[in-house]
């Protein structure tokens, strides 16, 4: 039996939170009223001119230079021809084949190396507007009519394209993460995929291993999370594997993966699909980076993240960099490392219990914490928790928290064991009958009797010394 | 010069979701191919060494700042609309 290789590339959108739009200075922002941060450029009226947004240019080329890209010398915007409402010129002002960012790079980190993915390109271009698709009024049963609010049209959007270089669905996974993290680092967008800041697609074919020929590919389109897009690809993989062991052909097509979030440009018959028109938009002048200006980017970009879960894998697990890495916790833990807290320890609470409270991050004293994770053994449970809920409060002490013992000594809990045995003797028979999995239940309720302040690691060592 | 073919202009129109006449489409391709023709006589001179030019002006980076301006009243904004659904513009199934 043949094995087969999965050959993955991704297509990322990404929406800049520039103050306004990409061609125009119409507000760009959630939450307006329909079509009220609109102009006559975004709504595509006769004659209207359109004038690029130098942030957006700026911050595209900074995106750039994290994915080390080369930054074009000239770079140029092309009319992408579509028709479809949300699109009032009929065109999408795009990039073709002279974009701002073209042959970068990133090294993805993962517990066993570090694929470098290939960046084709990132470019800039224009979002659509948002098509509400509803029911008419009745007049025809069953017809539907669009309406379109052209807030979201115009506003700024980078697209970013891989090399089909990714073969599993974890890298391309990790990828996403990183990628996220980066924009979100550089100040970018918020990249928050459930507002459809970030968005991406996914091609996938798969050819017999040790072979380098490219096969048709699927496209996943509108994923919107990277556990989706990974189950997404998986399925997909082994769907084409069986179609092949079959004898079958794979066929090239649009996958749809979550009908709410359909986004143009839509699905269109084979021999239109890549009949976009593309010539140079005649309204606009090609972009020439200035020198200094890329130059001073250059050096304004920090330890990136990926350099950073490579540098604290040598302090703590790989598991635990990454997910301090692209959760955008590392520097605080840093922080919190350097102010005294065991680096371990501090890994934890920050991605297992801080996460959850869904405290900011640079609201934190970092000091403070580092008390409270030096102290999480010595303290009760429920103060701990109630402490770390409130660490991102203005003026927040750790010490009366601190003040708070937990209770760790035998002869004080024992007596508390000794009842709740006796109460549950049915379960401490059973326990000593072989069922180990209720010392659970026991120290649970040992807690719960004493108000979470009772020592579990002391509460365990003694239920289990009684009942064995 | 190659003459625009029928379906060629079928083909634009549909792109464009323009619906055509035979007449229409007879017209289309006449005028189609005379600019074509009009246009192709550039390409009588030797332009070897000649970059295509996509901009008559030989300027770069105008740009403007991110700074946000008044965006237009909704009653401009619909003035011209076929269809207004509350704030929206309405437009046949998409």
């Amino acid at each position: 039996m043949s094995t087969w290789e999965p050959v993955i590339g991704l297509e990322i959108h990404v929406q800049l939170k520039t103050e306004t739009k990409m061609f125009c200075r119409c507000r760009n922002g959630f939450g307006g009223e329909p079509n009220t941060q609109t102009c006559p450029v975004c709504l595509g009226f006769p004659g209207a001119l359109p004038v690029p947004n130098r942030r957006a240019i700026e911050e595209t080329i900074k995106l750039g230079l994290a994915l080390d890209c080369e930054i074009a010398e000239r770079a140029v915007f092309h009319r992408k021809n579509y028709f479809y409402p949300d699109l009032p010129k009929a065109y999408q002002i795009s990039q073709y084949d002279e974009p701002l960012c073209s042959h970068g790079k990133l090294a993805v980190p993962t517990p066993d190396g570090e694929p470098v993915i290939g960046i084709t390109r990132a470019h800039l271009e224009e979002d659509a507007a948002k098509n509400i698709h509803v029911a008419a009024s009745g007049r025809i049963r069953g017809a539907t009519a669009t309406l379109v609010d052209f807030n979201r049209g115009g506003t700024p959007l980078v697209e970013i394209v891989t090399e089909p270089d990714i073969h599993d669905s974890e890298t391309a996974k990790r990828f996403l993460q990183l990628l996220r993290q980066t924009v979100v680092e550089l100040g970018l967008s918020d990249a928050e995929l459930e507002k459809g800041s970030m968005r991406f697609d996914v091609n996938v074919s798969v050819r017999p291993a040790g072979s380098d020929e490219l096969r048709t590919r699927t496209e996943l389109k509108n994923m919107n999370s990277f556990n989706f897009a990974a189950k997404g690809i998986e399925r997909e993989i082994a769907r084409q594997i069986r179609v092949y062991e079959e004898g079958g052909t794979v066929e090239q097509e649009t996958l749809h993966f979550d009908p709410a979030h359909e986004e143009s440009p839509p699905m269109r018959s084979k021999e239109e699909a890549q009949d976009y028109r593309y010539f140079p938009e005649p309204d606009l002048v090609p972009v020439h980076p200035p020198e200094d200006l890329v130059d001073r980017f250059r050096t304004e970009i920090g330890e990136l993240p990926g350099a950073r879960i490579r540098r604290i894998a040598d302090t703590l697990s790989f598991y635990d960099a990454d997910v301090l890495v692209t959760g955008g916790l590392d520097r605080l833990w840093s922080a919190v490392v350097d102010a005294g807290a065991d680096p371990k320890e501090a890994a934890n609470v920050l991605a297992n219990q801080f996460v959850a409270t869904g405290t900011d991050v640079s609201a934190v004293d970092a000091g403070e914490l580092a008390k409270l994770v030096q102290a999480r053994a010595e303290i009760p449970r429920a103060a701990f928790d109630e402490a770390l809920a409130k660490v991102g409060e203005a003026g927040f002490s750790a010490d009366p928290y601190l003040a708070q013992k937990v209770v760790a000594d035998a002869s004080e809990l024992d007596p508390v064991i000794d009842r709740i045995i006796e109460a549950n003797a049915g379960q401490a028979a059973q326990y000593r009958g072989g069922k180990h999995g209720l010392l659970g239940f026991f120290v649970g309720q040992v807690m719960k009797e004493t108000g979470g302040k009772a020592d579990p690691r002391v509460v365990n060592e003694r239920v289990r010394a009684k009942l064995g | 010069m190659a003459r625009i073919t029928r379906d060629e202009v079928l083909h634009v129109a549909r792109l464009a979701r323009l619906e055509l006449s035979d007449d229409e489409v007879s017209k289309f391709q006449e005028q189609l191919s005379d600019i074509l023709e009009a246009v192709s006589k550039v390409a009588e001179l030797d332009l070897a060494d000649v970059p295509p030019t996509a901009h008559p002006l030989a300027i770069e980076n105008a740009w403007a700042d991110d700074v946000p301006r008044p965006c237009l009243p909704l009653d401009e904004v619909f003035a011209n609309a076929p269809d207004r659904d509350g704030d929206y513009f309405r437009t046949p199934p998409a």
